[in-house]
Order: C-alpha cells, then structure tokens, then sequence
C-alpha cells in the first residue's frame, strides 16, 4: 500500500527527521489560508498522487504570492495529473500540500528498501539527490553508498555515519544525516514499510538536513498490526474495481483486453492470461479467487468482471484443490444466469465429473474445455464472435 | 527415492486443533502421511483426529520423534511458531499460511542461522500448497489423488500451476518423484535452487521442471546454478507474460519492480543458462515428456 507524500512526512516526522513545515489542502482557498497559516514569503505547492515524476510533470508549484498559490491550486486540483510514473491518462488531483519554501544548497538521495534479493533491509545513499534512483544507478553509479542491515541488531549508527560521511558532508551536517537515516530506518521497522524515499534530502545554507520530499510504501500483509497506516489508504488513488475487490478478499487487477478471467491461484491465473495472449487475445482483468471459491465469491467474481462494459467473454478456470469443482459448478450456473456474454468453463482436479454434469445439465449455453489450451482457444473465439 | 518427505517422515501439525489443519490433517492421513501428533498450545493433553496435542513443538517431538511438522498458523503468530519449530529441532517445516509479514519472515530467516548447517531446519513455504512425494507421503493442502510416482521433480511458487503441471505429467503416463511448493511470497523459506540441489542427489528423479512467475530473482539464481551444478535436465517456466508493471498479482512477491522481474526477461534468461523453456502453461508435461525422451529415459 503506498501512501502521500504529506502522510509520509508526517509518519517520518514522528520518528525525528526532519521535515519542513506544511499543511494539506483541499482547495484553492484552503491552499491560501494554510500558507497564511505557515507565514513566510515563499511557497511550494505540491500535487499529491501517489505516482512519482511529479516535479518534472509540472506538479510541483514554486509560488511567491497568495495570489500564485490560488492560481496554480485551480491549475492542479481537480484536473489529471500526468507523470512518468501515471500512464497516459494520469491521476487526477485531489489534495495539495502546501510548504514553506526551502532554500537549499545541496540534494542527496536516501532510500530504504526490504530488499527480497539478500533478505535484508538496504539503505542506499547518493550524493546525485534529485534524480531518481534508475537515472543515478544508470548515470552516476559511482556514487551510489549501500549498506545491510543485520536484521538481529537493527542499524547501526556507525553504519549511517559511514554513509553521511561517504557523501561528503562536514561534521555538522554528518550528525544531522545520522539522524535522518536512523529515523527512517526506525519507521520502516516500527510501521513494518518495505519502503522509504527521501528524495531530496536536502542541505541547507546553515547546515540543516532536511526531508524535502518522502515516498513510503507498506507490506500489505502487515496492516492488520498497522491500523493507523490502513486508515490512510486513499480510495481515489485506485481503481474503483480493485477497491471493491480488496474489501471481498478477491485478489484483482484491471487490464485493458476483452477477455475477463475468473480463477483459481495467482499462478494459474497469471498462466491462463498468458495462454489468452498466446491464443490470440487480450485479458482484460487478473482475477484470483482463492481456494474456497464458495457460490457467493464466484457471484462476486462474476460482477466484477463484467463491470467493465468492454469484456466481450469470460474465462473461468478452476483447478479444484482444497474446494471442490461441483461446488464451484453450482456457483458458476447461479451467476451466469442471464449472462451477456459467452462464458468458456474448465474445470479439473477434485470431483471434476461431478462438476462438469451440473453444467451440462444446467441448460445454460456454458462453452466446457478440458485443457488450459483448450480453455484459452475457446475464450479468444467467442470474444471474437461477440466482436 | 524422493526429496524432503517419504514414508518415514513422522510428522505433526502446529495448529493442529483450528479447522483448516483439521480438515487437511484427514485428508492427509487419508493418503497415508505418518501424523504422529499435533500442537496446539493451550490444548495439551487434549487427543485429535486420533493422536495426542502438545503445548509446545518440544513435548511433541520428545513423545513422538516426530522429524517433520506442516503449520496452519494465522499470519500474526506464524513467525514465532516457526522459530519454535527450529528450535525444537525439526529437520524439515512446511508452512502453508499466506498473509505474513515480510519483516517477520526476514527475523525468521535469520534466526535459522543460529544453528549449525547440520542441524538447521529446512523451511518451506510460507502461501504454498505444500509437499508431496506421491504413494509415500502428503504434506500439505493439494489434491493428493491427481499425482503419480515416477522420475520427474517438480518446484513451483504457485500451489494450482503446480497442479497443472502435475496433470499434465500423469495424463502423458510419467509421473512425480516429490513436488514442492516454495509458495508466493517475497521472502520464502527456501528457493529454487535450494530443492534443485536436492533433486540433483536424488536417484530417482531423472529431470526437474521449475515453475516461476514474475518477480524476485530465484528462477535466475537456480538456472546459474543448475548450469554450473545439475546433470539432470531443468525445464523452466515463467508466469506472468502479461502482467503490468508495477502490480502485484495476487501473490505478496508476483510484481515486477526491478530489471531482470519480468516474465519476458526470466524466460530469456533462463534459456540462456541453457534450461528447457516451455512455450506455454498448456505445454509443461508436454517439454518435459520430450526432454526425457531426447536423453533417452
């Protein structure tokens, strides 16, 4: 799960890095009051997507006046939003931040990151700040600083003082980055994020070090511990789709193709996809539902696939393990009553007989395949015939 | 012969009591696998399905010489059952539990350290569907009846694909020595290559096919090494030719964040170790049947 810039200045704040001093709005008037709020002369106006490439997008507003700060909230809120990171149609904007501006004069990156390769949280540091993390690692290798950390002792602070002073910084400046680092790394553990990006993370004429902006992402499997980061999930930031499907325990992801997919296991889902495409088709959905794929989640399954007006055919294949194909037959003759569109059905494994009679004895036009190729050949020629 | 489990595995379940591990428990003692017992803390004393339940993995394993335990333990308490596990000295755990929290399987691998390579537990899982060495012991939640015995090793992150795969091999006559899950998760127990080397040592098993998908970098690790370290032949597959950037598909560790995650770039990749690609999901058995024809098995 990934959060707001402004939630994630917010969270590392609390954990002792520092970060300049702002405030969330919701509107161009609100934008105003908040920066007469935080005083000063100068002002940041921050677009708040969950995408990254902002700045360079135009998403990020330098204002010196009440009067610029309204203009460039109505320029951004409301409308799409489109960065490197978005795809073509972007995410609209539904909140800016609104900072101080900061005058600095030096920009480092710092990430942490749960890194799956060595099991181990790392944390890179590059004195090449402002750039993102693939530019650095493909134009400025060299300065790329890594360090492990041992996960039975935590970091160490020798280890972001190694860092701090890899990046050339004098004394002052060294203590102050040891700060930053321990701090993130703390809130990565403690909030269990796989994820931490500040960049920049910037030097100021007077020798402080400062978050100027902030990235953090979650393990999903950790929010049941973590309910104060739950609480900040954004519906707005994700397809409406998606979102539904979370809150049914169906594991679901909207793709652009015509053929909506229904099954059972994320691999077997991602493989049944392939074989669409290998067969000449589009999937237009990943849709995993589980091993107990009882009436009322294959029901559930069935809507929201054929919530996507454009799905021409639906492909259900389940290969029974823990449930039971007649089990799973019966939900499927139940949903597909009434059905707009030609549904292919492959069942296997546990009571596959069983399963495949109740279909044919539904009296339902159900299109059965007994292979996944078989399956897959099928789904592409009756989104053809729909088409 | 097999890999991980056979007919002298003596096994308990932790969790043994909750309703999952019931309703697998029957089906795997159904199949013949040697349940011994089961943990359930709290519960000691108490007799389930027929076998005693212990508070503790250490009781278990002192009354029952128990060397293998599959765990049904709900994500939050996962971690530390595991470490009791190894603690107790068990040669092999299976976890099946899907939800865990990476950070917690990060302590959990690092804790396996402390013991010494002859004593360390083999863990794997967790989000899989388990262990099976067919005709001699079941290990997990699969449909036993679907497997054969024959000379192929099977590996997979995903617990249906691995079905598939199984299917395919049996409705082509050949059959499985063990089948392993290594489950979908990030940070996993045990990987690829760790079973690869076990498949390698194996009398029995004359070729291994390796079931992956987007994500991580263990389908390359163990193709590196299976180039430098295997005489059998490895058949590779990678799911997930169609899956964005950047999402997860259904399993925690099935997203492509990094170069090299890819199905695309594993596919090529693990050609280029000089593994056996299947084509597709639909020709698994098929490559497999046609590899050990060309060696002559």
């Amino acid at each position: 799960m990934n959060i707001h810039e402004y939630q994630a200045k917010a969270l590392l704040a609390d954990f002792g890095v520092p970060v300049p001093k702002g405030g969330v709005a919701y509107g161009a008037d609100h934008a105003v009051y908040v920066a007469a709020q935080l005083g000063g002369e100068h002002w940041a106006v921050k677009a708040q997507i969950h995408a990254g490439g902002r700045g360079k997008a135009g998403g990020v507003r330098l204002c010196r006046s009440h009067q610029e700060i309204a203009e460039a909230a109505g320029a951004l809120l409301g409308k799409p939003l489109v960065t490197a990171q978005t795809g073509p149609s972007g995410q609209v904007v539904h909140r800016l931040y609104i900072e101080k501006a900061l005058p600095f004069v030096r920009e480092l990156y710092l990430g942490l990151v749960l890194d799956r390769k060595i099991e181990r949280i790392r944390v890179v540091a590059s004195a090449a700040g402002g750039m993102e993390i693939e530019e650095i690692a493909a134009q400025k290798p060299g300065s790329l600083l890594q360090i492990q950390v041992e996960p039975a002792v935590g970091l160490q602070r020798f280890q972001a003082r190694e860092l701090a002073f890899g990046l050339g910084l004098n004394q002052r400046q060294v203590e102050q980055t040891v700060i930053a680092i321990m701090g993130c790394y703390r809130a990565l553990r403690d909030l269990d994020a796989t994820m931490v990006e500040v960049n920049p993370l910037v030097v100021t004429q007077d020798d402080r070090v400062i978050a100027l902006d902030a990235k953090m992402s979650f393990d999903d499997n950790a929010l049941f511990r973590r309910p104060q980061i739950a609480e900040m999930r954004d519906p707005a930031e994700e397809d409406p789709r998606e979102f539904e499907a979370a809150g049914l325990g169906l594991n679901f992801v909207s793709l652009a193709g015509d053929i909506g997919c229904i099954i059972n296991g994320a691999g077997l889902a991602m493989a049944t996809m392939d074989m669409i495409k290998y067969a000449g088709g589009e999937p237009a959905n990943f849709l995993d539902v589980g091993g107990g794929a009882s009436p009322e989640r294959v029901a559930s399954a069935f809507n929201l696939v054929l919530a996507d007006r454009g799905v021409k055919a639906i492909l259900v294949n389940i290969f029974a393990g823990i449930n039971r194909c007649d089990w799973v037959a019966q939900g499927v003759v139940q949903a597909a009553r009434g059905l707009r569109v030609p549904l292919v059905v492959r069942l296997a494994g546990t009571n596959v007989d069983e399963g495949r009679r109740i279909l044919r004895d539904s009296g339902l036009p159900i299109i059965t395949a007994d292979t996944l190729a078989d399956a897959a050949a099928k789904a592409v020629a009756a989104a053809r015939s729909v088409a | 012969m097999s890999i991980l489990i056979d007919e002298s595995s003596r096994v308990i379940v932790q969790g043994f009591t909750g309703e999952k591990a019931t309703f697998h428990a029957r089906e795997m003692l159904a199949y013949g696998t040697n349940i011994v017992g089961g943990v359930t803390p709290g519960k000691g004393g108490q007799r389930h399905l027929d076998r005693p339940v212990f508070d503790t993995v250490k009781e278990a394993v002192k009354a029952t010489d128990a060397d293998v335990s599959l765990a049904f333990i709900p994500p939050p308490f996962a971690a530390d059952g595991l470490m009791e596990a190894a603690d107790a000295g068990l040669r092999l755990v299976c976890i099946i539990t899907d939800g865990i929290p990476a950070q917690d399987m990060m302590t959990v691998k690092r804790y396996l350290l402390r013991y010494p390579r002859e004593r360390r537990t083999t863990l794997v899982g967790p989000n899989c569907a388990g262990i099976i060495s067919p005709g001699k012991a079941m290990l997990g939640i699969m449909p036993g009846h679907i497997y054969r015995r024959g000379n192929v090793g099977v590996v997979s992150r995903s617990g249906t694909l691995g079905y598939e795969a199984a299917a395919q091999l049996v409705a082509l006559g050949l059959g499985i020595t063990t089948s392993v899950g290594i489950g979908g998760d990030p940070i996993n127990g045990s990987s690829f290559r760790d079973h690869m080397e076990r498949f390698e040592k194996d009398p029995e098993t004359a070729a291994v096919i390796m079931i992956g998908e987007i994500g991580g970098p263990q389908e390359s690790e163990a193709a590196a090494w299976a180039r430098e370290h295997m005489s059998k032949p490895v058949i590779g597959y990678v799911a997930g030719l169609t899956a964005p950037k950047g999402r997860r598909m259904g399993h925690a560790g099935a997203i492509i964040s990094a170069a090299g995650d890819s199905a695309t770039e594993k596919s090529e990749l693990l050609r280029s170790f000089g593994l056996h690609v299947a084509p597709s999901a639909a020709e698994l058995g098929a490559t497999v049947a046609k590899v050990l024809a060309s060696n002559g098995r």
